[in-house]
């Protein structure tokens, strides 16, 4: 009996860790790859031989990379400002108010979440070109609310829902305003929730590609995927790749180290969005 | 009763200022410009000058004019686009379904560590796509790719293969980056269905000594299945609009284009933005007319339930 448990525990603990070899192998390779400059790139080992910094100084240097970092931080921080701000206000009506109109905007609200981003592309070049947002960080800012206000709205209208009725009462009896309830009363008690959907945001839109790739044209305004996306080198044939590797692993490591920092968190955030939405 | 009732109309009352602000900029950014891809689909406008432009009706999708046939619907390299998507969609959410289910039953087992297998899940879902595209592209690459090395040193291969070099093999490759990618984010969910299930059917399944693969299949595949349906309507719809992956790994290649690819193509590449949205209508409407399915073939299901 003893033994046999042993061996089941065991193959558990061997199929764990092919799963996580799975998993993680390629962005250990791709880590060892960034070190490795010159000929040595190309040879297919497992761990870097003469690891060197040459590949990050170059990626640095021969390209505005920092520039990119700096756009990517700058439209996924505005993003998730705005889409909380706006998803706040709107949770709490959502939330806690009962109004003509209320399910039927919910819903509408997700369906937009499905939307496929091309289907929007043509409209939305329209609307940059006249305010003349073209190969400007806003015209990211303003397109990517199409994929995180449904969400940020969802997550945090199911949260404001589950805020005990009685300190709003309690507020009102005192003559506290919706506002003051919103931004006094609520919003410290959303803190959590705030963090979780914020976290969900930001991802998204460092992340994103298509929108990124459409409304921005020079080297400067580039956000980081589409740096990476477009690096080139020589010729066609010849792609840099140690500078994509080290390109890749520093916008990657932060990301990771902050998912893993919040990992309980998100995890919750995208079960609750995914189980309730 | 009163002043339940003061606090609701107070509430209704204040409803609509607080959800104005965010409706105004979800109708900026998702409606209109819906309905201006849907116009532009039925005109001949280039992205050049996006003011003068005739309106066509349904030229851009299928027209015959001069003997032959035009618009999106007869367009070979549409359909393949269509194609490929359907099958990308279709064999990627299957794989990663099924994987994601066995993945997550192998985590679920109570051993110590597995706070650091779940962290380990998090990561190919926390690389972003762009940079995923470029590490794979790079470990599949036909003469230094450390795969086809891998698979040389075993024996598996004689030669290099071209993983991505205009073949099938270039849709098994990006199915399979999808795959890696994705099957953590459905297991997640998966896992997070099996840990609310209660312990007690599972003693009580092993004190009547039922074989593990029936309890599987009589117990824990139908407490978890609306856990699963929520992941396969949300890995579908974000299957059939995959751009990122295709369009970073192989390009505007025949084999691999999806619709989405297709679409921006035309667009930007082309600058036809009457042909391009009408390429990005049919595919909204191809998402919409799935999702419209999924909710009607689901809406016996919970009545069953309820009753």
């Amino acid at each position: 009996m003893r033994g046999k448990r042993m061996l089941k525990t065991g193959g558990l603990i061997a199929l764990w860790i092919v799963v996580a070899l799975f998993l993680l192998f390629p962005f250990y390779y791709a880590v060892v790859s960034s070190f490795r400059e010159g000929s040595a790139i190309f040879e297919a080992s497992l761990w870097p031989a003469n690891p060197t910094f040459a590949n990050y100084e170059a990626v640095m240097t021969d390209q505005p990379f920092a520039k990119n970092i700096l756009n990517s931080l700058i439209v996924a921080f505005s993003v998730v400002v705005l889409s909380l701000g706006l998803a706040t206000f709107a949770s709490y009506a959502f939330g806690r108010a009962k109004f003509k109109g209320r399910r039927l905007l919910l819903y509408t609200i997700l369906g937009v979440s499905m939307f496929p981003q091309v289907a929007v592309l043509s409209g939305l070049f329209e609307i940059v070109r006249l305010f003349g947002l073209y190969n400007n960080l806003l015209s990211l800012v303003f397109s990517y609310m199409i994929f995180t206000l449904p969400f940020t709205v969802w997550v945090l209208t199911s949260f404001m829902r589950d805020l005990p009725v009685e300190i709003e009462e309690a507020a009102i009896m005192d003559g506290a305003s919706s506002w003051t309830i919103v931004t006094k009363v609520f919003l410290p008690l959303l803190a959590p929730a705030l963090v979780t959907t914020g976290l969900l945001a930001f991802i998204a839109a460092w992340n994103e590609f298509l929108f990124a790739l459409s409304f921005t044209l020079t080297n400067e305004q580039r956000t980081v995927p589409v740096a990476i996306a477009l690096i080139t080198g020589a010729s066609q044939y010849e792609l840099p790749w140690g500078n994509i590797m080290a390109a890749s692993v520093i916008v990657t490591v932060p990301l990771i180290v902050l998912v893993l920092f919040f990992q309980k968190k998100l995890v919750a955030g995208l079960t609750a969005g995914a189980v309730k939405g | 009763m009163s002043r339940r009732s003061a606090i609701d109309s107070a509430r209704a009352r204040s409803a609509w200022m607080f959800v104005a602000p965010m409706l105004i900029v979800l109708a900026l950014v998702a409606a209109w410009p819906l309905a201006r891809t849907i116009w532009f689909s039925m005109t001949n406008a280039t992205l050049v000058d996006l003011t003068t432009y005739d309106f066509i009706w349904f030229d851009n999708f299928v027209v015959h004019a001069e003997g032959r046939w035009y618009g999106i619907f007869t367009d070979p390299q549409w359909l393949r686009a269509l194609w490929n998507t359907l099958v990308f969609a279709a064999v990627s959410v299957s794989l990663e379904l099924v994987l994601g289910v066995i993945v997550a039953l192998i985590v679920n087992a109570a051993l110590p560590g597995r706070g650091l297998m779940r962290a380990a899940m998090l990561v190919p879902w926390a690389i972003p796509t762009v940079v995923s595209a470029k590490i794979w592209q790079w470990m599949l690459n036909d003469q230094f790719g450390v795969v086809n090395a891998m698979l040389e040193g075993a024996g598996f291969i004689d030669g290099p293969v071209a993983w991505l070099g205009g073949s099938s093999l270039a849709m098994v490759s990006i199915i399979m980056v999808d795959v890696w990618k994705t099957t953590p984010f459905v297991a997640l969910l998966v896992l997070a269905a099996l840990q609310t299930l209660p312990k007690e059917i599972y003693e009580a399944a092993k004190v009547d000594g039922i074989h593990p693969v029936k309890v599987f299949f009589k117990v824990t595949l139908p407490l978890i299945k609306p856990a699963l349906v929520v992941a396969v309507i949300f890995r579908l719809l974000d299957a059939m609009r995959m751009f990122d992956l295709v369009y970073v790994m192989t390009g505007s290649s025949e084999e691999t284009m999806t619709l989405s690819v297709f679409a921006r193509q035309a667009l930007v590449s082309f600058q036809d933005v009457g042909y391009g949205s009408a390429a990005s209508t049919g595919l909204f409407l191809i998402i919409a007319l799935i999702t419209v399915i999924y909710i009607m073939a689901l809406k016996p299901l919970g009545r069953e339930k309820a009753a």
